[in-house]
C-alpha cells in the first residue's frame, strides 16, 4: 500500500517543493517555484497599492490587490513572474490587479529576452470593478501578444483553487504554453454561468465529476489546450516551466495559422461528442471512463502515448 | 370470557386486508398507498424508518398520500426525522404525536411545528433510549422499513446500512405488529439474510434505491489550522497519557483532524499500537490513512457511509462483514458498545455552559440527540476495569478506596472557542433552557451533562475537569480554555494561573506543542482525492465531494 | 468596515533583522497581517481594517495578549480582516512575528 504523504527526512528546499501547489498561497508558490532567495517583488504589499473601488462597496482590501508581481531566477536564468491569490475575491481581476500584470508584461516586451511566468488562479473579472477589470483583460491580452511578438516566452501555470476562468481563460489562451494540474480548470464560462444561461440539462454545475472532466487539467491536456500535465507539487510545476521554456519556438503568423488549423481540426473531430469521455474514446483511449481516477504518473504516461501535437501551435 | 389473543387476531386481520393487494408477500409500488390504508389504523403507533442515514422514502410517500379520513392521528415512533415528508405527515393530519431521537436537516422546521402546536411531542430521546422504549411502552403496531433486496419469502438483505432495522423488526414482529419493507429489488436469493422472512409481512419493490445521506464524510480540504491544533492537543494531552485504545469519535472537523493526525503526529509520538485501536464508529473516510498505516484493529459501525462499501469489503480484518462480504452495521449494538466497551468519547458541540453542560439546541433549531449522550456518558452499570477508566477514576477521587472506587469514562468535548459565523462555543446560559421554557418542557434538551464531561479541548488548551474539586474550580477551568469569548474574558486570571500550575489547565506550551506547528502539511490527507489514493482506489466518494 | 488602532509600549525590541513580512489572505474568516520594522524599539502599533464591526473589545484583548507574549518592539502590524475569529487572528499575528524574527536575506 502506498502512502501519499509519508514523512521522511529531506533537505528544507526539497521538502518545501514537495508542498501542494493547490494549497500554497500565491506568495509561497512564487518563493518556492523560483531559485531560493532570488525573488524581488514589484509594488509589494508595503506600497499599499490597493483597489480604489472596493471601499465604495464597504469590502475589505488586500495590500497587494490579490496579485504578486516581480522578478527572480529559474535555474539561474532571469524570469518575470506574476501570481494571483485565488482566495482573495476568487483571484479576480480588478483595476490595480490587472495593471500590475500589464506593467510586468510591457516591461518584458521592452527587455525582450526575459520570459514571463503567469501563475493563474482566477474566477475572471471582479464584479465590483467590472469595467476596469474588462479593460484590464483586454490590455493584458494585447500585452501578452506584444511580448510574444518581441520574442518573449509567456508561460501559464494553472493549478489553483479558483482555476482559470473568465478573462483568465482568455489570457491563458494567448500564452506561449500552459502547464496544468488535475485541480486546475481552464475555461471561459464557469459551470454556474453555463447552467444559468443554458439550463441544468445542458450543464449541471453541482456534478463535480462533470465539471472536472469538461474543464479540468486532464481533459485540457488530452485536448491539446495545455502542453503539459503535472502532479500537484511545486517541484512538478517548476520542472514543467523549465521544460516549456526550453521547447517553445518563435512566435509569428505561422504559429497563429497552425493554431487555427489545430482548432479547426479539433472541432471537426470532436464537435459531435456530447461528453469528454466520448472525446477520449475517439482519441483511441481504451477504458476512457477510468481517466479521472488515474494517478498523475499513470495519466502522464498515457497522455504521452496518446498524442504529441505535431503542429507548431500552442 | 377472557381472551388473550386479541393482538394476534388484530394483526391477522390487518395482514388479511393487505393480502388482497399482494402476490404472496409482494405488493406493487403503485398499490403502496392502498396497502397503507388497508393495514394502518387510526391512532396506530408507526415506526417509519427514519434512521440516521437510510430512509424508507417510498413507504413514507405512500403513507403521506393516504386519505386522512381513513388514516389519521398516528403516533410516529422513529429515530430519525430526516425527510421533509416526515413532517408533512403532521401538516396533513395523518400523524399527530411524535417520539424521536434525531432531526438533523429538519431541526428548524420541527422547532417551528412544535411552537405552532402542529406536533404533539412525546419526548426527544437518545437512540438507545428510544430503542429501549420500543420494547416497553412504545412498541410499534406497524413498521415501515427499508432494505436493499428481498426474496419472495420476505427474507431481507439490508446491505451495509443495516442500522436500526433489526431492532425495529424485533419489537414489531414479535409483539403482534405488521412489518412492511421497501426494497430496491426482489431477487430469487438474497446475498445474506439480515431479517428472516417470517418477520416480514409485505414487500414493496421501489423504482429507485432508498435515500442514504453521506453524513460522515468530512473533506480534509476544509480542516483549519485551529482544528489541527485542537487535534494535536487531544492526541498528546489525552490519548497518550491515558492510553486510550477503545473509543468513539463524534462527527466534525476536529475529530477528522485527529483521525488524519494519527499516522503523522501520532506516529512521531510513538503512539501506534498504544492508542486508538478499537472503535465504535461509522466508517469515516478520514480514518482510511490510520487504517492503512496499521493503527486500527477493529471497528464496529452504527451505519455505513456512502462510497465506503468496496473499501470495507476489502478490509474485513477491520470491519464486521457478512458471508457476502459487505458491512453489517447495527445501531443498537454499536450504541451499546460505545456505552459499555469504550473508554472515551470525543466530539464537538454547539454550546457549553459554565458547569460543562453542552447542547446542540439553539432557540430556533431542535436537532435532537442521536447517539452522543450514550457515547458521552459514564455507564453506571459498567463493571470491567481498564487502565484509562481506572486512571480517570483515580483523578476524580484520589482519596477513595481502591477496590471500591468506580472508574470514569473519558468524555471529551473538543472545539474552537468560536464556531461558524463567530458564534461563541461558551455561554453563561444554554439556549436549550430558553427553548424548554418556551415549549413548557419538563427537561431542557441537554446533549451531555456537565457531570459526565471530563475534559474540554480548545485551541487555548485542555481543561481536565476530573481534577476540579468544587464548582468554582470547574467554572474557572472552563473559563480558562474559553479564549476570547465573553466567558473566557470573564475569567479570574489568578485562579486560572493556579489551575494551570496544578495541571488542571494545560496550554499547548505546557505539553511542548508549538501552535505555529499546527500546519495543514501535518494531515495525512489534505483532500478527498488523497483519501482515495490511501484506499488504493477502493473508496468511491459521492460526486459532490470530488474535485477531479 | 471599521478601523481600529492599538498602540502598546513594549519590553523589548523584536528579534531579527527582517524589515517586512506578510502572511495570510483576506477571505471570509481569514485576514492578512503586514509587519514592518518602522517604529522605535519600545513601541508596537497594530492597525486594523475589519469587515466585522463591533468587536473592538475582543481585538483589544487579543492584541494585548499578543504584545505581552511576543514583545514585538519596533514593529507596526497592518491588518486587513475578512471577519476572522480571534484564534485565527492570534495565530496570524504569531506567524507574522515569527517571520520577522528570521534574518533578512
Amino acid at each position: 500500500m502506498s502512502a501519499p504523504h509519508t514523512q521522511t527526512t529531506k533537505s528544507s528546499a526539497e521538502l518545501d517543493r514537495t508542498a501542494s501547489w493547490y494549497e500554497a498561497s500565491a506568495r509561497t508558490r512564487v518563493r518556492l517555484l523560483l531559485d531560493p532567495g532570488s525573488v524581488v517583488e514589484f509594488i509589494g504589499p508595503e506600497k499599499r497599492e490597493v483597489s480604489p473601488h472596493l471601499k465604495l462597496f464597504d469590502l475589505p482590501e488586500q495590500f497587494d490587490d490579490g496579485i504578486v508581481v516581480g522578478r527572480g531566477r529559474l535555474d539561474g536564468s532571469p524570469v518575470f513572474v506574476a501570481a494571483q491569490e485565488g482566495r482573495f475575491m476568487g483571484g479576480a481581476f480588478g483595476e490595480v490587479h490587472g495593471a500590475k500584470l500589464t506593467g510586468l508584461l510591457r516591461a518584458a516586451r521592452d527587455i525582450g529576452s526575459v520570459p514571463v511566468l503567469i501563475l493563474f488562479d482566477t474566477g475572471g473579472v471582479r464584479l465590483q470593478e467590472a469595467n476596469a477589470g474588462e479593460l484590464a483583460i483586454a490590455e493584458i491580452m494585447r500585452a501578452v501578444i506584444e511580448a510574444r511578438t518581441a520574442g518573449v516566452k509567456v508561460i501559464g501555470l494553472i493549478g489553483g483553487r479558483a482555476g482559470c476562468y473568465g478573462g483568465g481563460g482568455l489570457i491563458a489562451g494567448c500564452c506561449s504554453a500552459l502547464a496544468v494540474s488535475e485541480q486546475g480548470r481552464i475555461s471561459v464560462s464557469g459551470p454556474e454561468v453555463i447552467e444559468t444561461n443554458r439550463g441544468v440539462e445542458e450543464f449541471d454545475s453541482r456534478d463535480r465529476a462533470l465539471v472536472w472532466r469538461t474543464m479540468g487539467g486532464k481533459h485540457r491536456r488530452l485536448l491539446g489546450g495545455a502542453e503539459v500535465f503535472v502532479d500537484d507539487t511545486i517541484q512538478d510545476f517548476r520542472d514543467a516551466a523549465l521544460e516549456l521554456l526550453s521547447s517553445i519556438r518563435a512566435f509569428g503568423i505561422d504559429t497563429l495559422r497552425a493554431e487555427q488549423s489545430r482548432l479547426e481540426d479539433r472541432l471537426q473531430r470532436f464537435g459531435a461528442c456530447p461528453d469528454a469521455v466520448d472525446i477520449w474514446t475517439a482519441e483511441g483511449i481504451p477504458d476512457a471512463v477510468s481517466i479521472p481516477a488515474l494517478p498523475a504518473d499513470q495519466f502522464i504516461a498515457l497522455a504521452d502515448k496518446v498524442r504529441r501535437s505535431s503542429r507548431d501551435a500552442r | 370470557m377472557m381472551t388473550w389473543q386479541r393482538g394476534r387476531e388484530a394483526r391477522n386481520a390487518r395482514i388479511q386486508a393487505g393480502a388482497r393487494l399482494a402476490k404472496g408477500k409482494v405488493v406493487d409500488a403503485r398499490d403502496a398507498t392502498r396497502l397503507m390504508e388497508a393495514v394502518v389504523r387510526p391512532g396506530d403507533r408507526v415506526c417509519l424508518e427514519g434512521d440516521n442515514q437510510k430512509q424508507a422514502d417510498l413507504l413514507c410517500a405512500a403513507l403521506l398520500a393516504v386519505d386522512p379520513a381513513k388514516v389519521h392521528e398516528l403516533h410516529m415512533v422513529q429515530s430519525g426525522v430526516v425527510l421533509p415528508e416526515h413532517l408533512d405527515l403532521f401538516d396533513r393530519g395523518v400523524a399527530k404525536k411524535l417520539d424521536y431521537a434525531y432531526s438533523g436537516p429538519q431541526s428548524a422546521r420541527i422547532a417551528k411545528m412544535l411552537f405552532g402546536g402542529k406536533i404533539e411531542l412525546g419526548a426527544v430521546h437518545t437512540y438507545l433510549e428510544l430503542f429501549a422504549r420500543y420494547f416497553i411502552d412504545l412498541t410499534p403496531n406497524v413498521a415501515l422499513i427499508a432494505a436493499v433486496s428481498a426474496d419472495r419469502d420476505g427474507n431481507l438483505y439490508t446491505g451495509p446500512n443495516t442500522e436500526d432495522t433489526p431492532t425495529v423488526v424485533e419489537a414489531t414482529a414479535f409483539k403482534n405488529g405488521v412489518v412492511i419493507a421497501q426494497v430496491n429489488e426482489v431477487v430469487d436469493k438474497v446475498p445474506r439474510v439480515d431479517i428472516p422472512g417470517d418477520r416480514v409481512h409485505f414487500v414493496v419493490e421501489a423504482d429507485k434505491p432508498f435515500f442514504v445521506e453521506p453524513l460522515f464524510t468530512r473533506d480534509p480540504a476544509a480542516i483549519t489550522e485551529s482544528q489541527i491544533l485542537t487535534g494535536m492537543l487531544a492526541i498528546k494531552g489525552i490519548y497518550a497519557p491515558y492510553g486510550v485504545k477503545r473509543l468513539n469519535h463524534g462527527i466534525g472537523f476536529n475529530t477528522a483532524a485527529i483521525e488524519l493526525l494519527l499516522p503523522t503526529f501520532g506516529e512521531k509520538l510513538g503512539l501506534k499500537g498504544k492508542v486508538a485501536s478499537h472503535f465504535a464508529l461509522n466508517p469515516h473516510p478520514a480514518l482510511i490513512p490510520a487504517i492503512e498505516s496499521g493503527w486500527v484493529e477493529q471497528i464496529h459501525c452504527f451505519g455505513s457511509e456512502v462510497g465506503m462499501d468496496e473499501y470495507i469489503r476489502a478490509r474485513s480484518d477491520v470491519f464486521f462483514t457478512g458471508p457476502d462480504g459487505s458491512l453489517r452495521s447495527n445501531r443498537a449494538f454499536c450504541q451499546t458498545a460505545g456505552l459499555y466497551a469504550c473508554d472515551m468519547f470525543i466530539g464537538s458541540t454547539l454550546q457549553i455552559d459554565l458547569q460543562g453542560n453542552s447542547s446542540t439546541v439553539t432557540t430556533s433549531r431542535i436537532a435532537g440527540f442521536g447517539g452522543a449522550p450514550n457515547m458521552g456518558s459514564d455507564a453506571r452499570g459498567r463493571r470491567h476495569p481498564s487502565e484509562p477508566w481506572l486512571q480517570a477514576g483515580r483523578e476524580a477521587d484520589p482519596e477513595g478506596s481502591t477496590l471500591l472506587r468506580r472508574g470514569r469514562k473519558l468524555v471529551v468535548q473538543i472545539g474552537e472557542t468560536f464556531g461558524e459565523k463567530n458564534v461563541p462555543l461558551f455561554v453563561e446560559r444554554l439556549d436549550a433552557l430558553d427553548l424548554a421554557e418556551r415549549l413548557n418542557l419538563e427537561l431542557a434538551p441537554v446533549m451531555i451533562y456537565g457531570d459526565d464531561v471530563t475534559h474540554i479541548v480548545t485551541e487555548e488548551g485542555i481543561a481536565n475537569l476530573l481534577l476540579c474539586r468544587d464548582a468554582s474550580e470547574r467554572e474557572q477551568a472552563i473559563r480558562g480554555v474559553a479564549g476570547y469569548t465573553d466567558v473566557g474574558r470573564g475569567r479570574d486570571a489568578k485562579m486560572v494561573q493556579h489551575l494551570r500550575e496544578r495541571g488542571v489547565i494545560r496550554r499547548p506550551e505546557d505539553i511542548d506543542i508549538n501552535p505555529l506547528d499546527a500546519d495543514r502539511g501535518m494531515l495525512a490527507a489534505r483532500s478527498i482525492k488523497d483519501l482515495v489514493h490511501w484506499s488504493g482506489g477502493l473508496y468511491a466518494p459521492p460526486s459532490r465531494f470530488r474535485n477531479w | 468596515m471599521e478601523d481600529l488602532s492599538f498602540r502598546h509600549a513594549t519590553r523589548q525590541r523584536a528579534a531579527g533583522t527582517k524589515k517586512l513580512a506578510v502572511i495570510g489572505v483576506v477571505a471570509s474568516g481569514n485576514l492578512e497581517v503586514l509587519a514592518e520594522r518602522v517604529l522605535p524599539d519600545s513601541e508596537c502599533l497594530v492597525e486594523i481594517r475589519t469587515a466585522a464591526a463591533g468587536f473592538g473589545e475582543v481585538w483589544d484583548a487579543v492584541i494585548a495578549d499578543f504584545v505581552k507574549g511576543y514583545s514585538p518592539g519596533g514593529l507596526r502590524f497592518s491588518i486587513n480582516d475578512g471577519g476572522a475569529r480571534p484564534d485565527t487572528v492570534s495565530l496570524r499575528l504569531a506567524q507574522a512575528a515569527r517571520l520577522m524574527q528570521e534574518d533578512d536575506q
